[in-house]
């Protein structure tokens, strides 16, 4: 959703999930190419009558100016997660070959661990973490989905 | 033209059409109303802020304008929450300007600083903190523009000190600039022709009208399309005067305590016309079962208020007044002969109904709280605008003061406020000089803002409060009877004032009535008196509401005398 970038519309945003009971899974927000205008998005689960209803209370927030669901395949997905994972030596080579299939980075090296950034789908980000579980996740920093929907042909 | 914030905020709000405000000054405002003094804008000051914004409330809704109040900062910004809360309940057009400490200060847990702004972003349709002296004029517009358009609601302009006093140069052109606010008052037209192929097959239509009638001032498109198209009427609580009450398409207030015919009627319907109404749980009771049998119409301008908590067949999104207008002349070419006796079987039903299960009461030898309201409404030929408290008062108002207008009731339906009654009745009568205005209240609730009697009297207002005395908290009492084994756990008020005497304090009048002979006589005389004037009806003391439908009941299910 595109809003107003002013003090206070986050939490006007937040603040209706709340205050309605909805769930926020995760939130995205940033500037927009024109400064006034923020980005928001908002990855939430409900049923279909919920999610209408929240649909409609956003659009009624006087700083809300467009809202779109992205759920679908019109729309480019995509997450970043910054993962710290332990890396003794008897698993460093198997760390970077992984790193290398999922075609992510090595941002940051230490003695006895990595910090890989990974940019995908949630699918990916998961798939990632399956395999680098056994090893020992000390810490994740995720975004949460990112969407455009796409421009038309 | 360099004005200063407060000069310019004199100049918008005249632009605006305000000529009456409620207030209470204080450190963050003291510029704002030494300008204020030189307008020409008449200043009521209240007691409590609470009162500031029940009376631009109760003032908004005799006279359809906006009501306006103006606070300090701190205390009296928090003061105000429990009004705004009550006016965005029931989408009543109100600004509150606050007063704040300077910029330099705020977050600085300055003295007598709040962030009302925060406080009240979920009970206001919108609010601003102003920070620049160059946005106020465009923000002190727009909060009148969302307070009074769409669905109206109440706007929060909180005003730093230091802007009340820097200057900047003042256009009185400078547009309002809300992009993506854009309220949708034209309905679909298709939508509508649906509607009317509804009409045309139904065979026992209901109307339920609510608010939504009253604020967009439809009450008259809403009775020509009951009487062309032959449907019975209901209103929610906020709905009432909507419709005729003296009309014999009216059914009656729905609801917990709405009549049995209008309960029965929404349970039997085949097609349900909802108007202006967000299907309350209070209206509902257990929505599975609510207006099972029907099609059921949403009309209303708030799309968040279709399919919210009632499924619904065909939804409009649209004006009240603009969509009615449109059914009328749908109507109007619709085909709808031989309507008056397919409709009979119907209304003789409701009819039946009526007879059978009235709204009833036994007057013995103790007051009865209905009786003093059946007298209110003949000896008031039914035209006085009537506020309430909040519990029994002012369920028994619903339902013995008949109302046929809008505009006359006024009462706080959404958040059941209690002390909103006296407050609001001084904001309607600041609106209707001429009219009689009349707070029906209980013991209880009466003290939750009894100091604005000294508002009334040093204003000379003269409303009339009529307390219904039980010396209970009758409400919650009358819950304790029926629910919890009578263990009637704190709704006892012993120990209240003598109302008379308290009157008397304050500078007005108070009369008692202990007998049921002598109800007609307090009323005509308390009536008659050209000042502030309680009349303290003792009456009987665990007298409670029929009927009643038991929280998350069909409505259908009534407890009945």
């Amino acid at each position: 959703m595109l809003v107003d970038n002013e003090p206070g519309v986050l939490s006007r945003v937040v603040g209706l999930f709340s205050g309605r009971g909805f769930n926020i899974d995760s939130l995205v927000v940033a500037e927009t190419m024109d400064p006034k205008v923020s980005r928001i998005t908002i990855l939430t689960k409900a049923d279909k009558l919920v999610l209408e209803q929240i649909e409609k209370q956003l659009n009624k927030l006087i700083n809300v100016i467009k809202i779109r669901d992205v759920t679908g395949p019109e729309a480019v997905k995509r997450e970043m997660a910054l993962i710290c994972v332990n890396a003794k030596s008897e698993h460093r080579a198997e760390i970077l070959r992984i790193v290398d299939i999922f075609r992510c980075k090595v941002v940051d090296v230490g003695l006895e661990h990595y910090i890989i950034e990974v940019t995908g789908d949630e699918g990916k980000i998961t798939a990632l973490l399956n395999l680098l579980k056994p090893m020992g996740i000390k810490k994740i920093a995720r975004t949460g989905p990112l969407a455009l929907l796409r421009e038309p042909n | 033209m360099q004005l200063t914030g407060a000069q310019i905020l004199m100049k918008v709000m005249q632009q605006e059409g305000v000529n009456t405000i409620f207030g209470y000054p204080g450190g963050a405002v003291i510029d704002i109303y030494d300008e204020l003094m030189k307008s020409d804008i008449r200043h009521v000051l209240v007691r409590h802020e609470q009162g500031a914004v029940h009376a631009a409330d109760g003032y908004a809704r005799a006279s359809g304008k906006v009501g306006v109040c103006l606070v300090t900062s701190g205390p009296g910004a928090t003061n105000t929450v429990t009004g705004i809360a009550s006016a965005y309940m029931d989408s009543i057009p109100v600004v509150v300007i606050s007063g704040q400490v300077p910029t330099h200060l705020i977050g600085n847990d300055a003295f007598q600083e709040v962030d009302i702004v925060g406080i009240t972003r979920p009970c206001t349709k919108h609010n601003y903190l102003v920070k620049r002296i160059d946005e106020l004029a465009r923000t002190v517009r727009e909060a009148f523009h969302i307070a009074r358009s769409g669905r109206p609601g109440p706007v929060l302009i909180d005003l730093p000190k230091d802007i009340a006093i820097a200057r900047a140069h003042y256009d009185d052109q400078a547009p309002v600039h809300l992009k993506s606010y854009n309220p949708t008052y034209n309905p679909n037209k298709k939508q509508l022709m649906k509607v009317v192929e509804l009409i045309e097959a139904a065979e026992r239509p209901v109307v339920f009208a609510g608010g939504g009638i009253i604020l967009s001032k439809a009450a008259q498109e809403l009775t020509a399309f009951a009487q062309k198209a032959k449907m019975p009427v209901t209103t929610s609580l906020m709905g009432l005067g909507g419709f005729p009450a003296t009309d014999p398409l009216w059914l009656g207030m729905i609801g917990m305590h709405g009549t049995y015919r209008a309960n029965m009627s929404i349970g039997n319907c085949d097609l349900l016309i909802s108007i202006g109404v967000r299907f309350d749980d209070r209206v509902t009771g257990k929505t599975d079962a609510f207006a099972s049998q029907a099609k059921i119409v949403h009309i209303d301008i708030d799309p968040t208020s279709i399919r919210k908590n009632i499924p619904v067949t065909i939804p409009v999104v649209g004006d009240c007044k603009n969509s009615l207008e449109h059914l009328n002349r749908l109507i109007e070419n619709a085909d709808l002969k031989d309507l008056s006796a397919r409709r009979q079987p119907w209304l003789d039903q409701i009819e039946e109904w009526k007879n059978t299960k009235p709204l009833a009461y036994e007057q013995k030898d103790t007051i009865k709280p209905q009786f003093v309201v059946e007298k209110l409404y003949e000896l008031t030929e039914g035209k006085a605008i009537v506020t309430t408290e909040v519990g029994q008062n002012q369920m028994w108002t619903a339902q013995y003061y008949h109302f046929d207008k809008p505009n006359h009731f006024i009462t706080s339906g959404g958040l059941g406020c209690m002390g909103f009654g006296l407050p609001a009745a001084i904001g309607a009568q600041m609106a209707c000089p001429d009219k009689l205005v009349v707070d029906v209240a209980g013991d209880g609730s009466i003290q939750m803002n009894i100091q604005e009697m000294a508002t009334a009297v040093q204003n000379c207002l003269p409303i009339k409060i009529i307390i219904l005395n039980n010396g209970y908290l009758g409400m919650v009492r009358q819950w304790q009877e029926l629910f919890y084994d009578k263990r009637y756990a704190c709704t006892c008020m012993d120990h209240a004032p003598d109302f008379v005497k308290l009157a008397e304090a304050y500078g007005a009048v108070g009369l008692r009535a202990t007998r049921p002979d002598e109800v007609e006589q307090v009323l005509k005389e308390g009536l008659s008196i050209a000042k502030p004037v309680i009349m303290d009806f003792v009456v009987e003391k665990e007298e409670s509401v029929y009927p009643m439908v038991p929280a998350g009941a069909p409505i259908t299910e009534m407890l009945l005398v």
